[in-house]
């Protein structure tokens, strides 16, 4: 122990004094991602696109003639973690911003932490509406659940589709949620609801629900599940002869709903964060970029990750200090952000108003279709 | 014997209350991993009871850890996380309360499922953990999926460490009583122990319902701590951190595995430390960003040569 002891003090010192000459110029942001364990796939994906964000920032000459440097740590996608990790880059590497993270789960358990300290923190993709209910210190670059409803009901109406069935996974509140604000703009928007059904996660068979769908003959059907079962859904769908397009939300992306599904998704429609297929300049030069960096095409958890960097970035220049306060009032005033997903607005609930895009299946892949706004 | 460990017992609270308030002012980092190494040691320390002395097999300890950390959790939140004093009684109030619902459900696990043994008790204990955290997905009340957030922060390094002290005093005083020579009977030879008299169906679920008991005591002040819980918290991954704390410090050895907790709680923040060393090559700072890589290997390593365990000094105990 004493030999340790020996060998690591002098250690420590060294590294104390290196870290604190370097943190001069340099603005830290902290940034926790899933970057292994059960969520690896959606953390990987952020990190990179944050990571490509803070490169180009400080291409670009970083802010506040400073550079940024993005700490990076890996909460394993075990709950826990997240709560020491946050408590590290406040207490230790002293950073003025907390990026993450995708799972609400997280981001839930770091935001009490940061609000506390009165540190800004944003979340790429938490959609929970919990998470920035935790205090004003507390931000998310994407849009909560329901909008996704919300836009889905205007581009039926936009489809000329008077006449919509719903069918709700009742054991997700993400289901749920979409289905209420759907209807409730649909029917207040001249559209009609002519059939509700309801099923569980973890059902294997729909056509019950989809027979009595296809009686009241709708011109589509919205259905925002996860892709697991609507996979099923629209396999199933086809086989009753049901041919109507079927409406519904990004949890329908997964890499196993074409290959379960086939082609008995094609024609149908639904909303996503972002397209790597959308055609505008933005989109495209941050596509190209991606693909040199890390030779893959980027997903909507990049571009969100990438946005997340980027309007903290900003919101530093703008409060030209990176002081807690300050730039926690400079981040909820971003207006009008020229994202890759968007124009982002943050409202008094310290929430993205965005347009969504919307996607539609054909030839065995995602396509994009149109941008709508809110 | 029972006399020496209330002295030590006594001193080591006493210790605890004088170097708690200097504890207090360090960086919350350190706090927060100081704090997770005595949560850590209860968990270890009580499943040491269960799958140390009284040789069973459980996989489903976090589910008792569950239980413990949303019913203090429920009381507190339902008590409006008061502060001051009448806070402190309401936690202590909530800790035995989730600490007791914890106990009941081992015993309503132990109760049908301990006639089972080696494997077979193994799936069911896992089987359990699972239906506890399903359970929790489902209950409204308890947040669902969406967790339960809200907590004060009640917990520190002092009720921590007097609660790991505690636990680690009651289960050693109970292996050497007259009464608890039962449970290592039981896990030297059920044959032997049941033909002179001994009940070990009784021995093993009394082992589960004081286990979970003290289980469900680390996950009370784990929620008073993190100051959010999640079912995914407490799923089988869990579980299998806190087997591998006993088997690594040595089952059946109370300060081995003590040890073994404190190490695996620090070994992966050690290990991220590392990963953002400047002066060390790029190569060897990769190596340490894929921590978890290391830490697995260290487990396979140290169980290759020392299947006894890391800490302990005679050889292990012959398994049956």
């Amino acid at each position: 122990m004493r030999l340790l002891r020996s060998v690591l003090s002098p250690v420590l010192i060294v590294v104390a004094l290196a870290t604190s000459a370097a943190a001069q110029d340099r603005i830290k942001v902290g940034e926790f991602a899933s970057l292994t364990g059960g969520n690896a796939s959606f953390g990987q994906s952020s990190h990179k696109g944050t990571q490509l964000a803070i490169e180009a920032i400080n291409a670009a000459g970083g802010v506040l003639g400073k550079n940024l440097q993005l700490i990076t740590e890996d909460d394993q996608s075990l709950a826990g973690q997240p709560a020491t990790i946050v408590q590290k880059f406040i207490a230790e590497d002293k950073v003025v911003a907390v990026l993450g993270e995708v799972a609400s789960s997280k981001s839930l358990e770091a935001a009490p932490i940061c609000q506390q300290n009165h540190i800004p923190m944003i979340s790429p993709a938490s959609t929970n509406p919990k998470v920035t209910e935790v205090g004003d210190y507390i931000f998310r670059i994407c849009f909560i659940d329901p909008f996704q409803g919300t836009v889905m009901a205007k581009f039926a109406l936009a489809q000329g589709w008077k006449k919509v069935a719903v069918l709700t996974d009742v054991k997700q509140d993400y289901s749920v949620g979409l289905a209420d604000f759907f209807v409730k703009y649909f029917t207040a928007h001249g559209g009609e609801i002519v059939k509700e059904q309801k099923y569980s996660t973890g059902d294997k068979d729909f056509k019950p629900q989809l027979t009595s769908l296809k009686g009241a003959q709708p011109d589509a059907i919205f259905v925002p599940g996860y892709y697991a079962e609507v996979a099923l859904i629209g396999k199933q769908a086809r086989l009753l002869g049901l041919k109507v397009p079927l409406l519904g939300g990004d949890g329908w992306v997964g890499d196993s709903l074409l290959k379960v599904a086939g082609n008995s998704l094609d024609g149908s429609f639904f909303s996503c964060h972002f397209s790597a297929e959308d055609k505008s300049p933005a989109v495209q030069d941050f596509v190209a970029k991606f693909r040199a960096r890390y030779q893959e095409t980027p997903d909507d958890m990049a571009a969100l990750g990438y946005d997340s960097a980027m309007i903290l970035a900003e919101a530093i220049k703008r409060a030209g200090t990176t002081e807690g306060d300050k730039l926690r009032d400079a981040i909820a005033a971003t207006k009008n952000h020229p994202g890759i997903t968007g124009n982002i607005t943050l409202d008094a609930q310290r929430n993205a108003a965005k347009p969504a895009v919307i996607l539609t299946i054909r030839d065995g892949g995602f396509k994009f279709q149109e941008t709508v706004a809110p | 014997m029972a006399s020496r460990s209330n002295v030590v017992f006594l001193v080591v609270l006493g210790a605890l209350a004088v170097v708690s308030p200097a504890v207090g002012h360090i960086s919350p980092y350190y706090y927060d991993i100081v704090v997770s190494i005595g949560i850590s040691m209860i968990l270890a320390a009580s499943l040491n009871l269960i799958n140390g002395y009284t040789g069973q097999f459980s996989l489903g300890h976090a589910g008792f850890m569950a239980v413990g950390a949303y019913a203090s959790s429920w009381l507190t939140l339902r008590a409006g996380t008061p502060g001051g004093a009448g806070g402190a009684v309401v936690f202590a109030g909530a800790l035995l309360a989730g600490s007791v619902a914890a106990a009941l459900t081992g015993l309503a696990v132990g109760a049908p499922s301990l006639r089972l043994r080696g494997d077979y008790l193994a799936i069911v204990t896992l089987g359990f953990n699972e239906i506890i955290k399903g359970a929790i997905q489902n209950a409204e009340p308890l947040g669902a999926q969406r967790g339960l957030g809200g907590m004060g922060k009640y917990t520190g390094f002092f009720s921590t460490f007097a609660c790991a002290a505690l636990t680690v005093f009651v289960i050693h005083n109970l292996v050497r009583s007259t009464y608890g020579r039962g449970f290592l009977a039981t896990h030297d030879d059920e044959i032997a122990a049941e033909s002179v008299g001994l009940n070990t169906t009784r021995y093993k679920i009394a082992a589960f319902t004081i286990g979970a008991f003290f289980a469900g005591l680390a996950g009370g002040l784990y929620a008073h701590f993190k100051q959010f819980i999640h079912p995914e918290a407490f799923g089988f991954t869990r579980s299998m951190d806190i087997v591998v704390m006993v088997i690594l410090g040595g089952m059946g050895r109370m300060v081995g595995v003590c040890l073994a907790a404190a190490l695996l709680t620090v070994l992966p923040e050690v290990l991220r430390y590392v990963s953002h060393l400047g002066f060390l090559p790029e190569w060897l700072r990769h190596v340490a960003e894929n921590r978890m890589i290391i830490y697995s290997l260290l487990l396979i390593v140290v169980m290759i040569a020392r299947p006894q365990g890391l800490f302990s000094l005679k050889p292990a105990r012959a398994r049956s």
